[in-house]
């Protein structure tokens, strides 16, 4: 059952990551993403990772994805879809990444891992899965969890001082 | 139960076709897109170590690389559409200014 | 609350801080250079604090050493010099606005930290603070199709290459079950496997590009020559150091059981950049193209004190980085200077006699170009022979002669600018020079540091022997 859950999201964020790809109309692709997202979370749902699947689609899906339709809707992209999607040397693109592909496949394939930590999913089901996420976050790693405000309030100056129409002075 | 190993080639296949879209695709939203999807590839590997190690490390990563993902667009649409003021074109081989 | 937990890591508090306070003067003052000045003196005050930062914190995810602190006033000396440079060059580019400053001090925040990280997710968010804030100032000229495009490719291979970073992260993760630097060697006993050799190569690739070692070079040159001269300047060190000494780290704490093995891909790299670099410069015709391919013939140098390892070498790296940051920065306010109202100034052509027109500009652009090159008595010769001298002590010496037939290569397009400048007749009306104080400023410093690093370099080099021993 859960192998057939497994080979249903891993088949469908295959395909849609393929669309998105290929697509010739970037709001195609987009959408493509949208429907690979929600995938993710579900095998993130099978990870007993609920908070990230809900991260997954309220940031990922819900924020990023919407601000690429509002900046594909602003600039007008109707003579881009008559180019040819791929540039010429999409072979040398192609090779590397499928010889990539194989290095990886063939080092992972034997891969396995102890569960040493503590986490285990009793202990998270006790604490409840963003709970235990949360006293991690903010015990162990409040240092990069600082980091990352610091690199938010960048992405909004720097949002600001590129994008916004005049600045004055 | 589903092996560790299917769901690392999962997140493996996901970072090489984005990778294989930033190469070959020349959008710059596609690529922009294909940079997404490398991140999701690397997001599906560390969540599920995290998950099969019992140790919840590799989720606290995952939760980084959706903020700083969201940083990135953010500021990556930003350059966009400077860019597009000064030349409407999302191609890139069109925004050539410099030679070489 | 205990204060002293927080100790090692006050300078970067206070860093944010002010880098915070500089974003909310700009609401209040008008005159830009003023933020400047606050920008600079927020150095002082951040420096005033680091004397007592030492110590680990953070669960070991944090370090202020030697090392770190050495790196950290490479980082300052570069905000500061190229804080000097912006001032009058905003002006004239009209765009001038106080987010500038702030995303440099932001930047340098991200580097700072990514100095210090001993953990590789502090590593990670430090990098992308640092290079988020400084595809911003690529692209900070916003009316400049050049700047946007700039911005656009480094902000694209950046991304491209944090990615890679990732999954190079993850599969040390996954074979070690830390992300902590210092443990990761522990974990590993040594042991090598398929899965720890592409580790190896996801970080060299990722850490390739921020540092742009070749064939993950190719966004140097358009990047450099289309941003603002001044952020050119800022970024072909900051960044550069502060990805030093992340792989000095990485490579030489952590991964240091593996030393053979990614040693034979440094060693590769760094011979392919040097060719790169040194080969394709010749061809140049832009001064600022000609500094970037300069830029990885450079990093192509400094990295052979990773190679040779130890504290020899690593202090070599560090003192070749501190006297790059400079005389790099000191070529680029000379090029900057030629920046005048109408005139790009970037040109080869533009230097057309540049000794009778401006012979003290001449003068020192001629000290920096013999300082790039590795003629004494300049720093960048000193630089050089450490290097050199660690590669030699360590077994290398074969790498250190190609690194020197490299070197005198490199002489020609060097000592060509320096012909354009004195051997040329100048042609038609001389261009005017935009002259300011704090350029004044910026280059006697880094003139007369380029001199002292070359005549008297001892207390210098032993600055860099003690942040490492």
């Amino acid at each position: 059952m859960v192998e057939f859950f497994f080979g249903f999201f891993a088949i469908m964020i295959l395909f849609c990551s393929v669309m998105v790809v290929m697509s010739r109309n970037a709001i195609h692709s987009v959408l493509w993403m949208l429907v690979m997202f929600f995938h993710v979370a579900g095998v993130y749902l099978m990870l007993n990772a609920e908070f990230l699947a809900a991260t997954q689609i309220i940031v990922y899906a819900g924020a990023i994805l919407v601000l690429f339709l509002f900046v594909i809707m602003l600039l007008n992209l109707r003579e881009e879809m008559n180019i040819e999607q791929l540039i010429d040397g999409w072979p040398a693109g192609l090779s590397l990444a499928v010889a990539m592909l194989v290095v990886l496949i063939l080092a992972l394939g034997s891969f396995s891992v102890k569960p040493w930590g503590q986490w285990s999913i009793e202990v998270v089901e006790k604490t409840t899965q963003t709970k235990a996420l949360g006293k991690v976050l903010y015990t162990e790693y409040l240092l990069p969890f600082e980091i990352a405000s610091l690199v938010l309030l960048v992405a909004i100056i720097g949002a600001v001082v590129l994008a916004k129409k005049k600045l004055k002075s | 139960m589903v092996p560790l190993h299917w769901y690392l080639w999962l997140g493996s296949l996901v970072f090489c076709i984005g990778m294989f879209g930033f190469l070959t695709r020349r959008n710059v939203i596609i690529m922009f897109l294909s940079i997404e999807l490398m991140l999701n590839g690397v997001n599906i590997s560390l969540v599920a170590l995290s998950h099969y190690m019992q140790d919840l490390r590799g989720q606290v990563l995952t939760l980084f690389v959706i903020a700083v993902a969201a940083a990135e667009a953010a500021i990556g649409l930003a350059i966009v559409i400077a860019l597009f003021r000064n030349k409407p074109t999302t191609h890139l081989d069109e925004i050539k200014e410099m030679k070489g | 609350m205990d204060i002293t937990i927080i100790k090692p890591i006050l300078p970067e508090i206070v860093m944010a801080a002010l880098a915070c306070v500089v974003l909310i003067l700009e609401l209040f003052i008008h005159k830009k250079e003023t933020i400047g000045v606050f920008a600079i003196l927020a150095v002082a005050a951040v420096s005033y604090v680091i004397p007592q930062s030492f110590g680990s914190a953070f669960n070991g995810m944090f370090i202020s050493d030697g090392y770190s602190v050495f790196f950290k006033f490479i980082f300052f000396i570069n905000l500061i010099l190229a804080v000097l440079i912006s001032i009058r060059y905003l002006k004239i580019e009209r765009s001038e606005f106080g987010e500038y400053y702030s995303l440099m001090m932001f930047a340098t925040l991200g580097m700072m930290i990514m100095a210090s990280a001993t953990d590789l997710i502090v590593l990670y968010l430090g990098l992308e603070l640092m290079a988020l804030s400084t595809y911003i100032l690529a692209g900070f000229i916003r009316h400049d199709r050049r700047s946007n495009e700039a911005a656009l490719k480094y902000f694209f291979l950046g991304a491209f290459s944090s990615a890679i970073l990732l999954y190079g992260i993850t599969m040390i993760y996954a074979l070690t079950g830390t992300t902590n630097i210092l443990a990761i060697a522990s974990q590993l006993q040594g042991k090598m496997t398929t899965q720890l050799i592409l580790a190896i190569v996801f970080l060299v690739v990722a850490f390739g590009f921020k540092i742009a070692l070749a064939p993950f070079h190719m966004w140097t040159p358009d990047v450099y020559e289309g941003a603002p001269t001044s952020i050119t300047a800022f970024m072909s060190v900051g960044p550069k150091a502060a990805a030093f000494a992340a792989l000095g780290r990485v490579f030489t704490t952590g991964l240091i059981d593996f030393a053979p093995d990614w040693r034979g891909i440094l060693i590769a790299l760094s011979i392919l950049t040097m060719a790169v670099g040194n080969i394709l410069a010749i061809q140049q015709s832009n001064i600022k193209r000609m500094l970037a391919y300069s830029s990885i013939a450079h990093a192509g140098y400094a990295v052979i004190g990773v190679i040779a390892g130890g504290a020899e070498g690593l202090s070599a790296m560090m003192n070749y980085l501190f006297i790059y940051a400079f005389m790099n920065i000191g070529a680029f306010a000379v090029v900057i200077m030629l920046r005048v109202e109408g005139v790009k100034g970037e040109e080869l052509e533009h230097y057309r006699g540049l000794a009778k027109t401006h012979p003290l500009a001449a003068v020192l652009m001629l000290i920096f170009m013999f300082s790039l090159t590795g003629i004494p008595p300049t720093g960048g010769f000193i630089g050089k022979f450490y290097l050199f001298k660690a590669a030699v002590g360590a077994g290398y010496a074969w790498l250190a002669v190609v690194a020197v037939v490299f070197s005198v290569i490199s002489a020609y397009f060097y000592l060509r600018v320096v012909m354009y400048m004195y051997m040329h007749e100048p042609e038609g009306e001389p261009a005017a020079l935009a002259t300011s104080t704090p350029l004044g400023l910026a280059l006697l410093i880094t003139t007369i540091m380029v001199i002292v690093l070359g005549v008297y370099p001892s207390p210098f080099l032993a600055f860099a022997r003690l942040a490492i021993g």
